[in-house]
């Protein structure tokens, strides 16, 4: 073969295995891009326009207003309300349910505990159970009469709680429902991170005398610390978006204690149909989303730079 | 000394484990109670009797039979329509070398950031505009391929050897053949996980079908029990009932393939 149809054919076999890819990717990355992609920037726009209900009926009554909807925002004590709730719902309930899966992840990772694989199994159930189901039977667990969280607790002396009824309550007890509904995710992860540890740092460890807690101070936690940021982020994001608990339990209530951004979003957007408002609500979850990835993503660098 | 403190850590371990099963059990356990039996103080842990009237009441009056259907065939559809596009992308992303491919994988990977919330009006709107609002297809659409998935057939993929591939071209085999007959037998366990993982989110899903599916008879389980549950507050064995219902078939699968479902966690959970 002369050099010439080599490197021809070596053209051709390169196109066509270029039209190969792209025939991989196409049917992947086209709805990606129109049905993920675009909507996303299109929210963006979205965001500026006093798009309401009588713009779904004619798309000519949408105006361009600018920043007004994020000044209306500013403005509204409704939004700032779903913002602490929020928050607090992360910040809380996060931290929580990580030491959780943290806590459980050494009791079953320990020597002497029998029936690891059982253990395990059951402590995942919670997660593959279907949230909304969750929240409905949830929701009788803790009727302040009935429910069993409260028989339970009345043994310990304690007097009747109106979970879901008290405004000082209901976010707790949407928490401690996440917290069982999630806890095994995360535990599994760990436990995972856990056999990934160096037997061999445990054992110069003994050697020097060091009891079992100091050996979790100094080998197993900051050995987990990538896992820890890692499973931190996730559940940051995940709980950013809060809605079908406050949606089922509480609807948003008693007084606005559970009312969620996202709840916020979906009732401006699909029930009073202000899909403007609803739009910027959507960015400034994305923005704080965002945000806080990036807070992260610089603790996991320097972490790892330690 | 040291005895005794094993002996309270799995005495720990046991009660969280009962307090992780109590909801669940108390959900079966009052399905199966009498109207009205359970909400009595103190609480009734068994029934008094077994009855299984609210299945019946479920299946006939509430027409519970059709929100099953509707969660199977969108659950189906979006799990084989999803591997399949996933896998493809993923093993391409992989494998083929093209300008711009590390540069494109790059910007979608950085795209996950974005909320699934945040295209849900626009989505609505195009949705609406197009006829697809109420459809099973409307639902389908989101969730036709996902970056995740792509991501992780394209990890997995990566460990496949050229040579596979070469030896196979060598033989003659198109694209497409290599891709059907050697790629998708060597991915079958992140093929299986990422189908385990697909199945469980569209059929726990709970925003965009309550969206998307505007009439009674569209609805999926999830969003029929939440609708249910606004009109039975006081039936509560009706709706433990349908709680039972709505998680029983995610359980089941759980328990079948529990193996490839905590593995692919374990795998996803140390990627990083």
């Amino acid at each position: 073969m002369s050099k010439a149809l080599q490197q021809r054919t070596l053209r051709v076999e390169i196109k066509s295995l270029r039209r190969a890819a792209y025939f991989f990717l196409a049917p992947a990355l086209i709805p990606i891009f129109i049905f993920f992609f675009v909507p996303a920037l299109a929210a963006f726009l979205l965001s500026f326009t006093d798009f309401d209900i009588y713009s779904l009926g004619n798309f000519s009554y949408v105006r361009f207003v600018g920043l007004k909807n994020y000044f209306q925002l500013l403005n509204d004590p409704l939004f700032w309300k779903a913002m602490a709730n929020t928050f607090y719902y992360v910040l809380v309930g996060g931290p929580l349910s990580i030491a959780a899966s943290l806590g459980t992840a050494l009791l079953i990772n320990a020597k002497f505990i029998p029936f690891k694989k059982f253990f395990r199994t059951i402590y995942f159930v919670p997660v593959v159970t279907t949230l909304v189901a969750v929240a409905v039977v949830w929701r009788f667990l803790y009727h302040p009469r009935f429910g069993l969280l409260n028989y339970a607790l009345g043994f310990f002396g304690i007097a009747p709680i109106d979970w879901l009824g008290d405004p000082a309550w209901a976010m707790p007890a949407i928490i401690l429902m996440s917290i069982w509904k999630g806890f095994g995710y995360n535990m599994i992860i760990f436990v995972a991170g856990l056999q990934n540890i160096p037997v061999e740092l445990y054992e110069a460890a003994r050697m020097d005398g060091a009891n079992a807690w100091q050996q979790f101070k100094g080998i197993t936690l900051p050995m987990l610390a990538p896992t820890t940021i890692f499973v931190g982020i996730i559940a940051m994001i995940n709980n950013f978006q809060l809605f079908t608990e406050p949606y089922v339990m509480t609807q948003g209530g008693p007084v606005n204690s559970t009312l969620s951004i996202v709840l916020l979003m979906y009732q401006q957007g699909f029930r009073w149909w202000n899909l403007g408002y609803s739009a910027a609500i959507a960015f400034v979850l994305f923005g704080v989303i965002l945000l806080g990835s990036l807070l992260q993503a610089r603790l996991q660098k320097r972490s790892e730079a330690q | 000394m040291k005895s005794f403190g094993k002996i309270i850590l799995l005495a720990l371990a046991i009660i969280i484990a009962v307090i992780t099963l109590t909801p669940a059990l108390w959900m079966l356990s009052a399905s199966v109670m009498p109207a009205g039996q359970a909400s009595a103080f103190p609480p009734k842990l068994l029934p008094a009797q077994i009855t299984f009237e609210h299945y019946v009441t479920l299946f006939t009056r509430l027409r519970l039979s059709r929100y099953l259907v509707n969660s199977l065939i969108l659950s189906l559809s979006v799990t084989l329509i999803s591997l399949f596009f996933n896998s493809m992308a993923g093993y391409a992303f992989a494998k083929y070398r093209f300008s711009g491919r590390d540069r494109l994988f790059r910007f979608l990977v950085a795209e996950m950031v974005i909320p699934a919330q945040v295209t849900t009006l626009p989505l609505f709107l195009m949705l609406n505009t197009v006829g697809l609002i109420n459809t099973y297809l409307g639902v389908i659409v989101a969730g036709m391929a996902t970056i995740y998935g792509i991501f992780l057939v394209r990890q997995f993929a990566l460990s496949i050897p050229d040579s596979f591939i070469e030896a196979a071209r060598m033989d003659g085999a198109s694209d497409f053949r290599i891709y059907w007959t050697v790629i998708l037998p060597l991915c079958k366990p992140i093929l299986i996980t990422l189908a385990i993982f697909t199945f469980m989110g569209t059929w726990n899903d709970f925003l965009w079908p309550l969206i998307v599916l505007t009439d009674d008879s569209m609805y999926t389980l999830p969003v029929a029990l939440a609708n249910l549950t606004g009109e039975h507050v006081q039936d509560t064995e009706l709706m433990m009932a349908g709680a039972v219902i709505t998680i029983l078939p995610v359980m089941i699968i759980f328990i079948a393939l529990q193996k490839y479902y905590i593995s692919g966690i374990m795998a996803a959970g140390l990627k990083e």
